[in-house]
């Protein structure tokens, strides 16, 4: 039982500030989902809780104790996105899986034991990760991560490099060893419909900010950030034609803004169509940073007229 | 990488890897055995024989002291490939300790240390070389420590290049969460994966230093007499070449064949390792012939007509089928969406209907044709103007080298014999025609200056340089977010609507196609197994599968997600009958001895399948319904 | 229309910083030289004087050379002198001849430049075309036996060293057919043999090179572009496919040009040619410090010229690698 709080967290790499202050918390036994696009920092923000990235202010807490004062094998575990880049090709799954235990672990049963957790064959525990399909790597990479004995586990994009008729067993497997074993994750995906799938809680992100964070089903049924309406819109549905709803193509036809140089007040403001290039009024957008008050609005939507 | 020592045994069966490897086995045991046994003969001196030429006894002649030049040559060998190795392993470890140094070291030790291999690593190996023997003074000894120490910066800067790349991969990343300590880490993940080419380089290294060393003692600097290496015989040789001119010959051809049989071992080894899969034709079999379909009669005004389209490559063991046998038409002004897992063919396929693919693919058709004649006998402008291709990644679809405007201008500049003037002014009407903002601007700027959004349209603007009566599209969207990906699908529909474009959508995303398309086909291992209109009900398991599986806005999140059990067979493996049938559910023995053919169920809508489904499946309607 | 957008490159653009970026890399690199140079002489075991005036020496002889290479100071006051002379061109003088080393470098430069600049022209103006068209020839797997020959060829040629091509060029050549003199003459005819035999390799080496990257570029993604264009082949190749390649060829080619410059001195002993590299080897020989020093100085120089031109003429062809590194 831990929850996983960012609180306040920044990555900054030279003059790019990848993650901006953001604050976020994965209660214990939950799965957060976290959906933007790419640039949008959800994976730097993954790689800082992990480690992996330099926090530059902030402190990332694993149930309340900062990460950075955790010994070397943490509680927290990740997943990546490449299967085939995530698994060292010189090494037997088995003893990938066997390097992430803690010392005093039965290692050959217990690796027989999350191979079949995983549904792979434990005789397979030899074998090279080249021997192996995507979908088959990303459950090792999976039950690497179990190995761990993590409480917090972060999925970053784990079925984006997998084809359709694999997404839905890798998705089917982690939802299930998360609930079984009541584990917190952080699942990030550029994907609204998986995330849904998967989330209890969704925080949507925009160049290093979150602009919208909630129960799952509340924020996609009823968002309160244009943003988060714009990325529904946009999922490509069976059910919408093109060019159905008649957005503002003015407005969609900006330049996705450039991380380096975000956009001042409101950082979505240059795309945004209830902003201030829709409505002249609306100069606040351009003055002020709409997340000052965000804890005030339902959602914690940063959009000072979030409706 | 299966089986690592299968690398060296694959270089060599290649007949250069045996040839080097039977060259390189001869050097080493003349230098293990070349002493013990011709020693003595060749530092026989005789006074009778001083500075002959070739004769009987001495077929190479002999030296200003009469011995005999052949024996000379082989007992060298020990001396000679022996510094050479030396120095290479002085280079080799040195290099191997500077290199991983610096991600060991704190940060700016090891900034500092990399600096210094950077500067060092400019200098040829040969004045390094130099500059050290200096140092250390010339002879045997110094001369080794100068060649090692020389070639070190560059085995540094080589270890240091292999392991940032090893480096930058997700499984150290994994390894460091999962708490692999700090010397297991290079120790256990880096080194294995960086090994390889170590070594192939340490021998390729091996024969350069073999050179140098003979360079040294060329010059002098290196082996001191009494003692004599390749080298030191080839300056006697030359200084005596009016008198003697055969007797530089041995030492040289000495020195060329251990520097070849080291270089070529490494070389053939790191062909090997690069290229996994060497493409043999000799012996391959021909191209099998494609299996007949069901022809379908193509509407007159059909832009694209395709029968029984095969594309083929030839593998090590035979052909490799990725294509087989897709028929098709697209009308004129119709859009068609291709969909299907990869290596189902769908990109060849699009591919292959633009005369895109190249040799050594093999592309065949009964029937292949743009815009009522042969593909094949159209001329390059009127592909240019009326067929259009967007390809999936926008980062690498342009030149980098040359400005956007440019890159659309010279297509109006080849096919419509436009100055470059009159081609830039109507590539800035185009970009702004895909509602490229500050067009006239944008057209002088270079491709990395746009955004893989804005890089998407100007390549859709490209194709309507000219008047495109099809538009290919592969993968466009797959490269972009969701908010861009809609932007480019309905610039594509506008596209369509204005000039009256037909489109080939090519998609692993059912969605977008449902969305885009009125038709769609779905492929399955190098197969269409169904055509059906968008909306209308699947009738193909696969094609079911596929729509099942999908998540989307509305998936039910309390049930498990569908799956299609197993994978898709490989394009070298293919079983005899449908190559669904291992992951079909309805499979029957038929199925699996029997391939189906693509036949009309209905009018407009095609299907490959035994046991074509009817029956709207319960909890699969609305996304039935949706197909 | 390039001029027009000239400007808005330069203007504000990463350019005046990627060149301080290189100018500051060159004087870095610069110093490091120089100072290497610097200690060289005293990195070597024992007294420097003692070695170079041999072991009979009169001590006394030995105290008055000492003193006036100035020897008997503490280091960074030699140091500060080293650096001093340096900038005013006093190089030194040679122990063995008593010349200023300044003198005998200029004496001794002209000729190997006269070497290595012929080279370098043959090794670009043999080795581009031949990589072109061998990639052209046997992209995607054609012509197996085409490629085999082009790669033994080239291995084998690359695999000699210069100074056997230059011994079997005299061998053959002036000793055997007597077309070309050995050493020596001042006509034309005298550089064939040397040049040759320092361009053998290197167009070997960068054929390969040229070869190698080309078919690379064009397995990319734009080359296909440009063929779904309908391009005739020729633009194909020499537009878009070969202004890549070179930048990546640049990369590397830029090492091996250096190395043609350390072949000089191999080739120069072999024809006995009166330039730099007969005469290091002289020096390093008779342990005549000071003007191996000088020498290493100017060939250290030589590199380090080549790097940066390689540098700037890569930061013109492609667009990207200026604002890559920013």
């Amino acid at each position: 039982m831990s929850a996983l709080e960012f609180d306040a967290v920044s990555v900054r790499y030279g003059k790019l500030t990848a993650v901006d202050g953001v604050s976020l918390t994965v209660p214990s036994g939950q799965v957060v989902g976290l959906v933007g696009e790419s640039g949008s920092g959800k994976s730097t923000l993954a790689r800082a809780a992990a480690g992996l990235a330099p926090v530059s202010a902030g402190r990332v807490l694993l149930d309340g104790v900062d990460v950075r004062r955790l010994p070397r094998r943490r509680p927290l575990q990740m997943v990546f996105q490449d299967p085939y880049s995530s698994l060292d090709p010189r090494m037997a799954i088995g003893e990938s899986i066997a390097e992430a235990m803690p010392r005093g672990t039965q290692r050959r049963a217990e690796v027989a034991r999350l191979l079949e957790l995983v549904n792979l064959d434990p005789d397979r525990a030899r074998t090279l990760p080249g021997q192996l399909s995507g979908g088959q790597r990303q459950r090792v990479a999976l039950a690497r991560a179990l190995a761990g004995q993590p409480k917090v586990l972060i999925a970053d994009e784990i079925t984006s490099a997998l084809d359709v008729s694999v997404q839905g067993a890798v998705l089917n497997l982690v939802r299930d060893v998360q609930r079984r074993l009541a584990l917190s994750m952080l699942f990030i995906s550029h994907n609204l419909a998986v995330v849904r799938y998967v989330s209890d809680v969704v925080a949507v992100m925009y160049l290093g900010r979150i602009v919208e964070a909630g129960p799952a089903e509340q924020v996609l049924t009823d968002p309160k950030h244009p943003y988060t309406r714009d990325l529904l819109a946009a999922a490509p549905s069976a059910h919408r034609g093109l060019l159905d709803d008649t957005g503002d193509d003015a407005l969609a036809d900006t330049e996705p803004a450039d991380p380096h140089h975000p956009p001042a007040g409101c950082h979505y403001h240059p795309r945004c169509p209830i902003g201030p290039f829709v409505h002249a009024d609306r100069t606040v957008c351009v003055r002020a940073d709409p997340h000052h008050a965000a804890g005030h609005r339902p959602h914690r939507a940063a959009c000072h007229f979030a409706a | 990488m299966a089986r690592r020592g299968s690398v060296w045994a694959a270089a060599v069966r290649t007949p250069v890897g045996a040839c080097s490897a039977v060259l390189l086995a001869l050097v080493v045991v003349l230098a293990a055995l070349a002493p013990a046994l011709w020693g003595d003969g060749a530092a026989a001196i005789d006074t009778d024989a001083i500075g002959r030429g070739p004769s009987g006894a001495h077929p190479f002649g002999t030296d200003s002291l009469g011995r005999d030049l052949v024996l000379r040559t082989l007992v060298a060998t020990r001396l000679s490939v022996g510094l050479a190795v030396l120095a290479t392993a002085i280079g080799a470890g040195t290099g191997v300790v500077l290199g991983t140094l610096p991600s060991v070291l704190p940060r700016r030790v090891g900034r500092l240390l990399t600096a210094v291999v950077d500067i060092a690593v400019a200098f040829p190996g040969l004045l390094l070389a130099l500059f050290l023997a200096v140092i250390f003074g010339v002879g045997t000894h110094g001369a080794v420590l100068a060649i090692g120490f020389a070639t070190a910066p560059a085995f540094a800067r080589l270890v240091q290049t292999l392991s940032a790349s090893v480096h930058g991969r997700d499984f150290v990343a994994a390894a460091r969460i999962a708490g692999v300590g700090p010397i297991r880490l290079p120790v256990r993940h880096v080194l294995p994966n960086i090994g390889e080419p170590l070594v192939v380089n340490a021998t390729i290294g091996a024969g350069s230093a073999l050179l140098a060393f003979a360079g040294l003692s060329f010059l002098g600097i290196g082996v001191q007499a009494p003692d004599y290496d390749w080298g030191r015989l080839l300056r006697e040789g030359l200084d005596g070449i009016y008198v003697n001119p055969v007797a530089a010959l041995a030492p040289a051809a000495a020195v060329v064949l251990a520097g070849l049989a080291f270089n070529l071992v490494g070389e053939t080894v790191a062909a090997v390792v690069g290229v996994r899969t060497r493409v043999n034709r000799r012996g391959a079999a021909p191209l099998p012939a494609a299996r007949p379909a069901v022809a379908e009669t193509p509407a007159g005004d059909a832009v694209l007509v395709v029968e029984n389209l095969q594309v083929a490559f030839p593998g090590p063991a035979g052909w490799t089928v990725p294509v087989r046998g897709v028929s098709f038409s697209v009308r004129a002004g119709e859009a068609i969406g291709v969909v299907g897992e990869s290596g189902s063919g769908k990109s060849l396929t699009a591919l292959a209907v633009s005369r895109l693919v190249e040799a050594p693919g093999v592309v065949t058709a009964d029937r292949l044709e743009f815009d009522g004649r042969p593909l094949a006998a159209a001329s390059d402008r009127e592909l240019g103007t009326s067929l259009a291709m967007v390809f999936q990644d926008p980062m690498t679809s342009f030149n980098p080298a040359r400005r956007v405007g440019g890159q659309l201008a010279e297509v109006s500049e080849q096919h419509h014999g436009l100055s470059r003037r009159q081609a830039f002014a109507r590539a800035v009407d185009r970009l702004a025609a895909v509602r490229v903002p500050a067009a006239e601007r944008r057209a002088r700027q270079y491709p990395h200056e746009f955004s893989g959004g804005m890089r998407q349209r100007a390549m859709i603007g490209m194709g309507l340089m000219g008047r495109p009566k099809l538009i290919v599209a592969d993968e466009p969207t797959t490269a972009l977010d969701v908010t861009v990906q809609r932007q480019v699908l309905r610039l594509l529909a506008r596209t369509r609507e204005a000039e009256g474009a037909a489109i080939l959508l090519i998609s692993h995303d059912i969605a977008v196609v449902s969305q885009t398309c009125e038709r769609m086909l779905v492929m399955y291992a190098g197969r269409v197994v169904e055509d059906l209109p968008t909306g209308s009900p699947a009738r193909h398991p696969y094609t079911r599968a596929l729509l099942a599986t999908t998540v989307d806005l509305e998936t039910d999140r309390d049930r498990p997600l569908e799956v299609i059990p197993g994978r898709p067979p490989e394009p070298d493996q293919l079983p005899a009958g449908c190559a669904f049938a291992a992951r079909c559910p309805l499979a029957s023995d038929r199925c699996r001895t029997e391939d189906p053919v693509l036949e009309p169920a209905t009018a407009g809508h095609r299907v490959a399948c035994w046991h074509p489904q009817l029956s709207v499946l319960s909890g699969q309607s609305h996304e039935e319904g949706a197909a | 229309m390039t001029t027009a957008a000239a400007p808005a490159r330069l203007r504000g653009g990463p350019w005046p910083a990627f060149a301080a970026r290189r100018l500051a890399r060159f004087a870095v690199s610069l110093w490091a030289l120089v100072t290497a140079a610097f200690l060289m002489i005293h990195l070597v075991p024992g007294d420097p004087v003692r070695a170079a005036l041999g072991l009979t020496a009169p001590a006394d002889l030995v105290r008055a050379r000492r003193q006036e290479l100035g020897l008997d100071d503490p280091l960074w006051v030699q140091y500060g002198h080293y650096l001093r002379g340096l900038v005013t061109g006093d190089f030194g003088t040679s122990m063995a001849s008593g010349q200023p080393v300044s003198q005998v470098i200029g004496d001794r430069l002209p000729a190997t430049l006269q070497l290595a600049l012929p080279a370098f022209a043959v090794v670009v103006a043999v080795a581009i075309p031949v990589g072109v068209v061998f990639a052209v020839l046997t992209r995607g797997g054609r012509r197996r036996g085409g490629e085999l020959a082009f790669t033994s060829v080239s291995v084998f040629l690359a695999a000699i060293p210069e100074f056997l091509v230059a011994v079997a060029l005299v061998a053959l050549f002036a000793v055997g057919l007597g077309w070309f003199p050995v050493a020596g003459g001042d006509d034309a005819s005298a550089y064939v043999l040397p040049v040759a035999a320092l361009a053998t390799g290197p167009s070997a080496v960068l054929a390969r090179i040229v070869r190698v990257e080309l078919l690379s570029v064009l397995g990319a993604d734009f080359v296909r572009t440009a063929r779904a264009k309908r391009l005739p082949a020729r633009l194909v190749y020499l537009r878009h496919a070969l202004p890549n390649a070179l930048t990546a060829t640049l990369t590397l080619g830029g090492l091996m040009l250096t190395g043609l410059v350390a072949g000089t001195v191999l080739v120069e002993n072999v024809f006995a040619w009166p330039g730099l590299g007969s005469t290091i080897v002289q020096s390093i020989l008779q342990k005549d410090y000071p003007l191996v020093q000088g020498i290493v100085l100017v060939y250290g120089v030589g590199v380090l010229l080549v790097n940066l031109l390689v540098d700037v003429v890569l930061g013109l062809l492609d667009p990207r690698s200026a604002i890559r590194e920013a």
